[in-house]
């Protein structure tokens, strides 16, 4: 397992996309290579920088997806209608192509695998890709921690990593994983679509005695939504950790 | 003067500052545990509500909602100001 | 400047005679905020130039209400690159509520419900220059972009019109305010692209 950034401050690196995988129609998985990469903690994100050929940039945040494969690491780009970069990131962006990238930054909504307490996760659409970090780094540290996923998705052509993790949720022991569907449920699904509320996180997640880690990700309202559904079922506010993504200019 | 009711923004996290001042600061500072200048709340600097569409970075408390930091990127200077938090307990 | 991402071109960069330098052109109306946005009601709401003397001239909303208000057609250009062209408000001009205030001051400090602040020399107030907006494109003026009323100085960067205005400190001294305080310029012009302290 990575640790985290070496002392001193951060600069720019020059990253090169290795590999690209489509995730949904409008999320792409980039694999980058990052010469040098000083490794780091499921969780953290990476500031990505574009020039353009006049000079013009544009820098966006995004989470990393996976636990650091020596020098590559992971990100998904979830595509923002309008947006300027996110497009481009998902349409254009071709093998071999550099960007710049400042990283890993963020020391607080963090897994460590030495933790022993039970963890939630909570993700609202793209919010998947930071707790997906999580579960991969459960699963590449031989962790026993266990685990609750709660996945809100629109309908279930969002899901990002479906078949892995359909595959983690069977083999991966310890490792739960709900969806809750905000638009469209699969055939044959019990409950209507609608938005996650206090019955889905208290059956589908850990009673506050248990003390779990609690991370929830996803948009501005959903972060809020769910993290008062936590501290009102009685968990420690201190123990809910969030990341609320955007409005970020896409 | 009247105090008004306010209506929370679309806030993030304090999380987002962590590349901005890990440009300035050996360490990560989001880590922190910071102590609001305004009504004495303590918490993660992570935890902050932080305003970034606007031409700087505002972080608030989550609790007064009062700016603990605030932080400004020029093309050639950091501009960082911390009149709202009394200290930064920063792990080491 | 970094290395070149092949293809990359970010969002369209425009420039005409309307467009000061560096700004782009915008057709929608970008929400920036540096915090939470204040609600404040109209039966409560005032406006309050203060003198150096400490003299209050003091307008409720009936108050405003009441004046002669201004129709301006104006161009808007925010610090964060975006331009809005032809713009129309309603509001009542400064030169208005300045007309029986009796000042030897040069600055003013501009102050908003939920403490945002910014400062300019006065006589940028002055001259047809600047109004105290309630209305935008024919409607009341939305929470999210200032109302019930904020000030509308379009010949300097956008930052200077503060939303949610209270009122108006009028002083002897270029107190600095949010922004300005953060690096950002004391004037602000954005055809001399004054965006940060030293521009």
């Amino acid at each position: 397992m990575a640790r985290a950034a070496v002392p001193g401050r951060l600069t720019w690196r020059v990253a090169k996309l290795a590999e690209a995988r489509t995730e949904t129609p409008t999320a792409r998985t980039l694999v980058l290579d990052v010469p040098g990469w000083p490794g780091h903690l499921a969780g953290q994100h990476v500031d990505v920088r574009l020039t353009a050929e006049d000079g013009y940039t544009a820098q966006r945040s995004y989470s990393i997806a996976a636990p650091a494969d020596g020098d590559r690491i992971e990100l998904t780009i979830q595509a923002v209608p309008e947006g300027e970069v996110s497009p481009y990131l998902i349409d254009v962006y071709g093998t071999g192509d550099p960007v710049e990238v400042r990283g890993p930054v963020g020391g607080w909504f963090v897994w460590r695998p030495t933790s022993m307490d039970p963890v939630l996760l909570v993700a609202g659409g793209s919010g998947i890709v930071p707790l997906m970090a999580m579960i991969r780094a459960r699963r590449a540290a031989g962790s026993r921690i266990p685990f609750r996923l709660i996945y809100s998705v629109r309908t279930p052509g969002d899901v990002y990593y479906a078949d892995e993790l359909r595959r983690r949720a069977r083999d991966d022991a310890g490792l739960d994983v709900t969806y809750a569907y905000t638009r469209e449920v699969p055939e044959g699904w019990p409950n209507p679509p609608h938005r996650i509320g206090v019955a889905d996180v208290n059956t589908n997640g850990w009673p506050p005695a248990l003390t779990p880690d609690c991370y929830v990700c996803g948009p501005t309202g959903f972060v809020e939504a769910v993290a008062d559904i936590l501290v009102a079922l009685g968990h420690d506010p201190r123990r809910v950790r969030t990341e609320r993504f955007g409005p970020t200019g896409g | 003067m009247i105090e008004p009711r306010m209506d929370l923004g679309p806030h993030l996290d304090g999380n987002v500052l962590a590349g901005p001042l890990r440009e300035i600061f050996a360490m990560d500072v989001t880590a922190a545990t910071s102590r609001c200048a305004s009504c004495g709340a303590v918490g993660a600097v992570a935890a902050l509500h932080v305003y970034a569409n606007a031409p700087g970075m505002v972080a608030r408390c989550p609790t007064c909602e009062e700016v603990v930091l605030r932080m400004v990127r020029t093309p050639d200077a950091a501009w960082l100001d911390m009149r709202g938090t009394v200290s930064l307990r920063i792990p080491m | 400047m970094g290395i070149v991402t092949p293809g990359f071109r970010g969002r369209p960069r425009s420039s005409g005679p309307d467009l000061p330098p560096g700004q782009y052109l915008t057709h929608d109306f970008p929400v920036l905020s540096a915090g939470p946005t204040p609600r404040v009601p109209m039966d409560r709401w005032e406006f309050v130039i203060t003198t150096e003397t400490s003299r209050a001239h003091r307008w409720t909303w009936a108050d405003m209400m009441a004046l002669p208000s201004e129709t301006p057609t104006v161009d808007i250009h925010c610090v964060t690159k975006w331009s809005k062209l032809g713009t129309t408000w309603q509001g009542v001009s400064l030169d208005t509520l300045m007309s029986d205030v009796d000042t030897a001051a040069d600055y003013a400090l501009v102050q908003s419900y939920g403490g945002y602040t910014t400062n300019l020399p006065l006589t940028d107030l002055l001259d047809g220059q600047a109004w105290l907006a309630y209305k935008f494109d024919g409607e009341d003026l939305h929470p999210e972009h200032g109302g019930p009323a904020r000030m509308l100085i379009p010949h300097l960067y956008f930052w200077k019109s503060a939303k949610w205005v209270r009122g108006i400190q009028l002083r002897f001294d270029n107190e600095p305010g949010f922004w300005e305080t953060a690096g950002y310029h004391d004037y602000g012009d954005p055809w001399r692209e004054q965006r940060y302290q030293g521009d």
